[in-house]
């Protein structure tokens, strides 16, 4: 009983820190960022006291912590209640862990801002948002927290309202979000009629025994892997986040690395006991994630804004964990989304600290020989780079050569799309670091760069420290087996296990390769990680030359450099028609039909006015006679008809 | 008595002559009224037109005797002497201030 009163506080206290910067941050302007970060520090907290006291290693059941009743209709009933088991506990400990770290970051980050106890009252909300996405018991909690985190997004890629690209990208997060948002409410309302609850504990107990599961759980799980699209930004739905770089850095290290983007990757882990089950849609999701991984690096290796390089990235890395979603390797999915939200967040800090440092330049283009001038910075973003690189021994290396061989056993194909974005994600992550650290200065002579204070310097080396070490959680068999997360994890994904077992259709069967061909494996992506920072520094990095325009590539390059044109291609689809519709409405229907007709009403009673009010002389005796005439008509009208 | 049997004749006048009388006199009221500018005069002309009425009730509460007719002659009356002391003060009213009793001339009311 102790500990469970736990859950709610470390739900709350994020509330309680964004209501009190919303109401009081004008009074005490210049803590308000200490007061943001307290109170996700307290939340962090008490993450890690549950985590201690939940034991995940020995306890095999979740626990329900029912915080109030919500929602009572007929059977439906729903309550806030909490599911803490090993797969929330470790999404809690990611999200307010980094994310407190990132709060840190912002004072230094946000500091002189005006906005600035707005801006951490929005975050604080995130955090309170996400919280309860992971923590949620049933998919109508989940699903509150899934669009809090939405409407968070929205309100902090805006955060310059005054901005108009930040005012547009924040919009087309949101749009793009609800439209995914459509086949995720289908799958909720789809999962009730099936099974007749919300709760995740008796969606997995009653799944087998419902009426035509077997015909519907293929649209379910389409149904939620669609709005896990949405929200991880996998392919055709990834516009948004790229564009989602206009918010404050802070801002986009907090979404791409720890939560909203984590979201989609976690509904489908807790929802594995279906996934399992429909080998078909799995076989899309790799399909889809291979697909985003190679794409988005494609784009990535020609993009010159620092931040849309790490964007693209971050598309590219979501990609390879939904490979392992898809391929049923839930605990590498999961695994490298750790390790990842270790060294994305560390890279977009880092690119914080030097947009920072160069007064919101962010074009590689103007930087170049940073690395003297900021020290801490330019070993910790080395670091993040090697660990997204894969390069041995650091984190990025254990989780990404795991979903590799999960996708070899899917199927060779995949495995060998991936060790080519592996290859992609070298070059352009060293294309990025090496153009902004070394080299010629470029940047504007009026521009002094200086190494950021410890706020932001300090979550930039526990951040590289997690980068380089968390890896260590699951090393395979050839390099010293280390299956510690394997374990953890166990209880979570042991149902669905059971249930594809059952019923004899599962691709999630726990093959291990050889140890030898695990190293041959590795050695094949390692091989992929030196060509292409070989490529890079043998051909562009001696080069003088600064990288091109986007617009300045001609021929099939202009196809990456203009990131396929899938922005133009929604523009002319659905956005142009869309808005001619709406002008002929709002300009020929509206203006022209609908206006006539009323201003015509309204034309015509005054022109008939016009006429009768010439009768009202207002001179009595015009009245008299008319009574008079009236009279007379009226009694002549009964003498003729006879009375 | 024997009500709804109408009496030809009242004191050896037949009632047609008198209900012609009452038609002149109403409608000689009516033209007045709608002829004539001074607002005294065409006071004086609804004071024609109610007496004509007048008669009318009297003629038909005679012939058909019954008393009810004669009654309202008494309302009516009344109701006259009321509307004449009203109408003439907010003659004399409006002609302090507009210097007129023409009513032609009192179209303040218009559009």
């Amino acid at each position: 009983m102790s500990w469970e009163i736990l859950i709610p506080l470390l739900v709350l206290l994020p509330l309680a820190g964004s209501i009190l910067n919303a109401a009081f941050g004008r009074y005490f302007r210049g803590s308000a960022g200490i007061v943001g970060t307290l109170f996700s520090f307290a939340s962090f907290g008490a993450g890690v006291i549950a985590f201690l006291q939940y034991h995940p290693l020995e306890n095999q059941q979740p626990q329900i912590v029912n915080f109030f009743p919500w929602l009572e209709v007929g059977a439906f009933k729903v309550d806030v209640a909490y599911q803490v088991d090993q797969l929330s506990l470790f999404m809690t400990l990611i999200i307010t862990g980094i994310g407190s770290l990132i709060h840190l970051y912002s004072i230094g980050y946000m500091k002189g801002n005006p906005g600035i106890a707005r801006f951490f009252s929005y975050l604080n909300l995130f955090l309170f948002a996400m919280l309860h996405l992971v923590l949620a018991e049933n998919l109508v909690v989940l699903f509150f927290g899934w669009e809090g985190v939405g409407l968070c997004s929205y309100l902090l890629i805006g955060f310059d309202t005054h901005k108009e690209n930040a005012a547009n990208a924040s919009i087309k997060a949101f749009i793009t979000n609800r439209i995914a948002d459509l086949a995720m409410i289908a799958g909720i309302a789809l999962t009730y009629w099936l099974v007749g609850s919300v709760s995740f504990t008796k969606i997995a107990e009653n799944l087998p025994q419902a009426k035509f599961f077997q015909q519907a759980l293929p649209i379910v799980a389409i149904c939620f892997f669609v709005g896990a699209m949405g929200k991880s930004a996998q392919f055709p739905f990834h516009v948004w986040l790229p564009d989602a770089m206009a918010g404050p850095t802070p801002v986009s290290a907090l979404i791409h690395a720890a939560t909203m983007v984590t979201a989609g990757l976690f509904l489908i882990a807790r929802l594995n006991y279906i996934f399992v089950l429909v080998p078909q849609v799995g076989f899309w999701i790799v399909c889809i994630g291979t697909f985003t991984a190679f794409f988005a690096a494609t784009i990535g290796v020609y993009q010159n804004d620092i931040k849309k390089v790490l964007a693209y990235s971050t598309v590219s890395q979501l990609g390879y964990m939904f490979v392992a979603m898809g391929a049923g390797a839930y605990v590498a999915g999961l695994f490298h989304l750790l390790t990842h939200a270790f060294f994305k967040a560390l890279l977009f800090l880092g690119s914080g600290s030097v947009i920072h440092s160069l007064h919101d330049e962010q074009d590689l283009r103007r930087m170049g020989g940073l690395k003297s001038q900021m020290k801490i910075t330019w070993w910790t973003f080395l670091l993040g780079t090697l660990a997204i690189a894969g390069a041995p021994p650091f984190s990025g290396f254990f989780s990404k050569d795991l979903i590799l061989e999960k996708a070899y056993f899917f199927h060779p194909v995949f495995f060998a799309m991936g060790v080519v974005t592996a290859f992609l994600t070298t070059f352009y992550m060293f294309r990025l670091t090496l153009l902004a650290f070394t080299g010629k200065s470029k940047v504007a002579a009026n521009v002094h760069p200086h190494e950021s204070p410890w706020t932001m310097t300090l979550p930039l080396v526990i951040l590289a420290l997690g980068a380089a070490f968390s890896g260590y959680l699951l090393v395979p068999e050839s390099l010293g087996g280390v299956d510690v997360l394997e374990r953890y994890f166990a209880p979570v994904f042991a149902q669905g296990l059971g249930y594809s077992a059952k019923l004899k259709n599962s691709h999630v069967a726990l093959h291990h390769l050889a140890p030898s061909e695990e190293l041959l494996l590795a050695l094949l992506s390692l091989g992929a990680i030196l060509l292409g920072f070989g490529i890079y520094w043998i051909f562009f990095a001696k080069k003088e030359k600064l990288p091109s325009d986007e617009s300045a590539y001609t021929g099939w390059r202009a196809l990456p450099a203009n990131k396929y044109y899938v922005d133009e291609f929604f523009q002319n689809v659905f956005v142009g028609p869309l808005t001619s519709v709406s002008e002929f409405f709002s300009e020929v229907v509206e203006k022209r039909w609908i206006d006539t007709v009323l201003v015509g009403a309204g034309r015509i009673s005054e022109g008939v006015a016009s006429v009768l009010r010439r009768i009202q002389t207002g001179t009595v005796v015009d009245y008299a006679f008319l009574i008079v005439l009236g009279t007379v008509l009226i009694l002549s009208a009964f003498l003729w008809r006879g009375i | 008595m024997n009500p709804g049997v109408l009496k030809p004749m009242i004191a050896g006048i037949p009632v047609e002559y008198l209900l012609i009388l009452a038609c002149i006199v109403f409608s000689i009221g009516v033209a007045g009224v709608l002829f004539r500018r001074s607002a005294v005069i065409i006071f004086m002309c609804i004071e024609l037109m109610l007496n004509s009425v007048n008669l009318v009730f009297v003629v038909f509460s005679k012939s058909l005797q019954q008393v009810q007719g004669e009654v309202v002659v008494f309302f009516v009356m009344a109701i006259a002497a009321a509307e004449a002391a009203i109408g003439l003060a907010l003659v004399v009213a409006i002609h302090r201030k507009k210097k007129t009793s023409f009513v032609d001339e009192m179209n303040l009311m218009k559009w």
